[in-house]
């Protein structure tokens, strides 16, 4: 179980993260009904919005679901709360990846030579996800 | 100088804890003209206005300030009040201390001075209040109801039987409207045609009753107790004299069309009534159709008519009546569901909608009562029913819950339950909400006693496969994916406004809501009237409502439209627009600018030098004005003021507040 203080807190967390408010959701399940890969989800994608309502974080990081959602944006196409659910999950997968602690890498861990190779909108990306 | 008394009312501890009434007392009397003052606990009690009363007759007074309340919440008792006293109740003026000052602030330091500067303003303006009088008006005794289903039946039999002439404007080619598609009726599975098709004949017969289907309202003009209603009657190229209603002219036509009612699932001809239990049964010839009008040739229903009521050379017509009141209760519309691409309804004959699947029970139906599939003619052994398709949905549909579809699921699948006894029914829900009156427990008996399965959740994709439909959703509360194979999926499309209310709503001066359903004046207080005085509302124009809601709305109008009706005289308003014709320039922007077009230009002639001269000056109908005040600030010249209001009145208001004169 959680405090009526952290599930405010990811709640508010959430709505930085990804523009979209938990709270808009009145768990209709067209979102899992819609979502091609549900079926491989430990959690469905309504219970993850679900476990951010109830302020379930403990039990939201052990999910294995938002690293199975591949990001089709039906479940955002189809919403009837016009809630992007696409960008909640890629949210909830900076939370836990910021939750588990530290920089994975930084600017400085990368040689001039790469630096110069990688596209630079993967290393915007890279850094907004792995960089706190 | 006016003897001016002013009242201040505690109302309880409402003015009373942020404002010093002592203090405001005491300031009241110092202002000019004012000759006496008091203060009591609730003013708008009979004690209260016995205070009032007693004060002007005692002091004499020709003016009063009563510090109190909104004037939207009591100016008319203090003014009645005022008035038998022997007081014109126009020299009577409300300073509002409760909603614009004691319930805005929290402690007295600022509320009472701000009291007393409201007070002030309010006392400078009386001095300058003239006696007015509202003007009496007419009432045409007669009510036009337009629409003609279920609502407008009931209101239009509900004015008749008090009374009075009513028009009843359908226009189709027959009354009925929606509940004249369905089959049963919940919760009492009543046949909709055995209760709605009395109440149609008794329109048709009632000495009051002026049915006229097939009509359209043109134009809409005047006012409350005068509206100057232009109505077309479209042709219909039959003698409704002469025709028997015997039916042979459609069953001969050799040219037929989708059926709209119904639903576009079987054709009608091109003379025809449109379901077997027409009120008027008079047929009406479709233009766009029937093959003399397209090729000019055929006129086999010409031929075959026995009383020769046939007649090509009919025209439209353009019907001008006077009425006191007017019904609007013109229905709904179902939404089309195929921007919902993942239902895929209109791309196989066995996904259908509610309204739909409703036709398929009906004896006089395109299956003739059999409830089978339309791709196979088999009786289906699995029905999905999905609600919320495009209610509660704001991004693809209408974000407001249709309140009609939980039951009507339940009824079908009932229905279905009793006609095919080996089919069984899902229904994916998102919230199960059947308030009312044995309405719970109609749908609880769906669940229980019929079989049905209600799953929590909802359909993601449905698709074809061999001789059946997949259909793949999800129930919440197991957690679990659900793929059903169903032969049959019925969509409980959302009700919404007719496609045509936003113009019927212009037409006819009444507003809507963003869904294009009519405004109600008050949602809780004035349910039937609208902003409109004289124009009100019923059933599902308003917002989606089931039958007996609609039947109760549609008395309330007509009780609303009788009591109207029912007066000698109206009183008009007083406070209207008066123009000062030696300044008006004649530029007529005020004409431009009325709403209710009580501004025309007339001419002038005046003497000037040594002839005379022409001169275009605004005149206003004190009759038509309602007192916006849009003309007094539209005007160039400062020409027009408004009685009650006059820019002299205001002026001195705010001078009593910024000077403190």
């Amino acid at each position: 179980m959680t405090t009526e203080t952290g599930k405010t807190r990811l709640i508010d967390d959430m709505k930085a993260y990804s523009g979209q408010d938990p709270n808009c959701c009145y768990q209709c399940t067209k979102c899992s009904a819609a979502c091609p890969v549900s079926a491989a989800m430990d959690l469905m994608p309504h219970q993850i919005i679900r476990y951010l309502q109830m302020g379930l974080i403990d039990e939201l990081a052990e999910s294995k679901t938002p690293w199975i959602c591949a990001s089709c944006f039906t479940c955002a196409a189809r919403c009837p709360r016009d809630i992007d659910l696409a960008r909640m999950m890629e949210g909830v997968r900076l939370f836990m990846l910021r939750r588990r602690g530290g920089n994975k890498f930084g600017p400085a861990d990368l040689t001039p030579e790469q630096l110069e190779k990688l596209p630079q909108q993967a290393l915007v990306s890279g850094f907004r996800k792995y960089n706190k | 100088m006016p003897r001016t008394g002013v009242f201040i009312c505690h109302c309880g501890s409402n003015i009373a804890g942020t404002v010093d009434i002592d203090q405001a007392l005491e300031a009241s009397r110092n202002f000019p003209g004012v000759v006496h003052a008091d203060e009591y606990r609730y003013l708008c009690s009979e004690v209260g206005q016995d205070i009032i009363k007693k004060a002007i007759e005692e002091n004499n007074l020709d003016r009063v300030v009563v510090g109190t309340c909104s004037p939207r919440m009591h100016e008319n008792t203090f003014r009645k009040a005022a008035a038998e006293a022997g007081l014109n109740p126009y020299l009577l003026e409300v300073a509002n201390i409760r909603e614009h000052c004691s319930w805005v602030h929290k402690d007295m330091e600022v509320g009472t001075p701000k009291a007393i500067a409201l007070l002030r303003a309010a006392a400078a303006k009386a001095a300058l209040n003239d006696p007015l009088e509202a003007p009496e008006l007419d009432v045409e005794k007669r009510a036009l109801v337009i629409g003609g289903g279920i609502a407008g039946i009931q209101a239009a039999l509900d004015i008749a039987e008090a009374g009075y002439i009513v028009d009843l404007v359908e226009k189709d080619p027959s009354i009925g409207g929606r509940m004249a598609q369905l089959e049963k009726t919940f919760p009492t599975l009543d046949c909709s045609a055995c209760i709605l098709t009395p109440k149609m004949v008794e329109a048709a017969q009632h000495p009051n009753i002026n049915l006229m289907t097939y009509c359209e309202i043109d134009e809409v003009k005047g006012f409350v107790g005068q509206f100057d209603v232009t109505i077309k009657q479209k042709a219909r190229y039959v003698d409704p004299v002469k025709c028997t209603g015997c039916g042979i002219c459609w069953e001969k036509c050799p040219s037929k069309a989708p059926s709209e009612f119904e639903m576009g699932m079987t054709k009608r001809k091109s003379i025809y009534v449109p379901f077997p239990q027409a009120v008027p049964m008079i047929p009406v010839i479709d233009r766009e159709r029937c093959l003399y009008f397209k090729k000019g040739r055929c006129q086999i229903c010409e031929k075959e008519c026995p009383p020769q009521a046939i007649d090509y050379e009919q025209q439209d017509e353009y019907i001008e009546r006077r009425y006191g009141a007017i019904v609007v209760a013109t229905g709904y519309d179902q939404l089309d569901p195929s921007v919902y691409g993942e239902y895929g309804y209109g791309q196989h004959p066995d996904i259908l909608t509610g309204l739909e699947f409703e036709r398929l029970f009906n004896a006089s139906g395109p299956t003739g009562g059999k409830v089978v599939r339309l791709s196979d003619g088999k009786p289906p052994k699995k029905v999905v029913f999905i609600q919320c398709v495009g209610s509660r949905d704001k991004a693809r549909g209408m974000n407001y819950c249709s309140k009609i579809c939980c039951m009507f699921t339940a009824k079908q699948a009932i229905l279905l339950k009793e006609k095919v006894p080996e089919a069984k029914s899902y229904v994916f829900y998102i919230d199960v909400r059947t308030a009312g009156k044995g309405y719970e427990e109609f749908q609880r008996r769906a669940a229980e006693e019929y079989d049905v399965a209600y799953m929590r959740g909802q359909v993601g994709k449905i698709f074809p496969e061999d001789d059946y439909l997949v259909v793949r959703g999800v129930d919440s509360l197991s957690g679990r994916n659900i793929e059903i194979k169903a032969d049959m999926v019925v969509l409980a499309a959302a009700s919404i406004a007719r496609h045509d209310a936003p113009d019927l709503g212009r037409l006819i001066g009444i507003n809507s809501d963003s869904y294009h359903f009519f405004n109600e004046a008050h949602p809780k207080l004035k349910p039937v009237e609208t902003h409109t005085a004289g124009i009100f509302i019923a059933g599902a124009c308003q917002a989606p409502k089931d039958i007996p809601d609609s039947v109760a709305q549609a008395s309330a109008a007509a009780v609303k439209a009788v009591g109207l009706l029912s007066k000698e005289k109206l009183l008009g308003e007083a406070c209207t627009a008066e123009v000062d014709q030696s300044q008006c320039s004649g530029c007529l922007n005020c004409e431009a600018i009325c709403p209710y077009t009580a501004i025309t230009p007339v001419e002038l002639e005046e003497r000037y030098k040594d002839g005379t001269l022409q001169r275009t000056v605004a005149e206003v109908n004190p009759a038509l004005c309602q007192g916006c005040g849009s003309c007094t600030v539209t005007c160039r010249s400062g020409s027009i003021n408004l009685k009650g209001f006059s820019n002299e009145q205001i002026l001195a208001e705010v001078d009593a507040i910024c000077l403190q004169r």
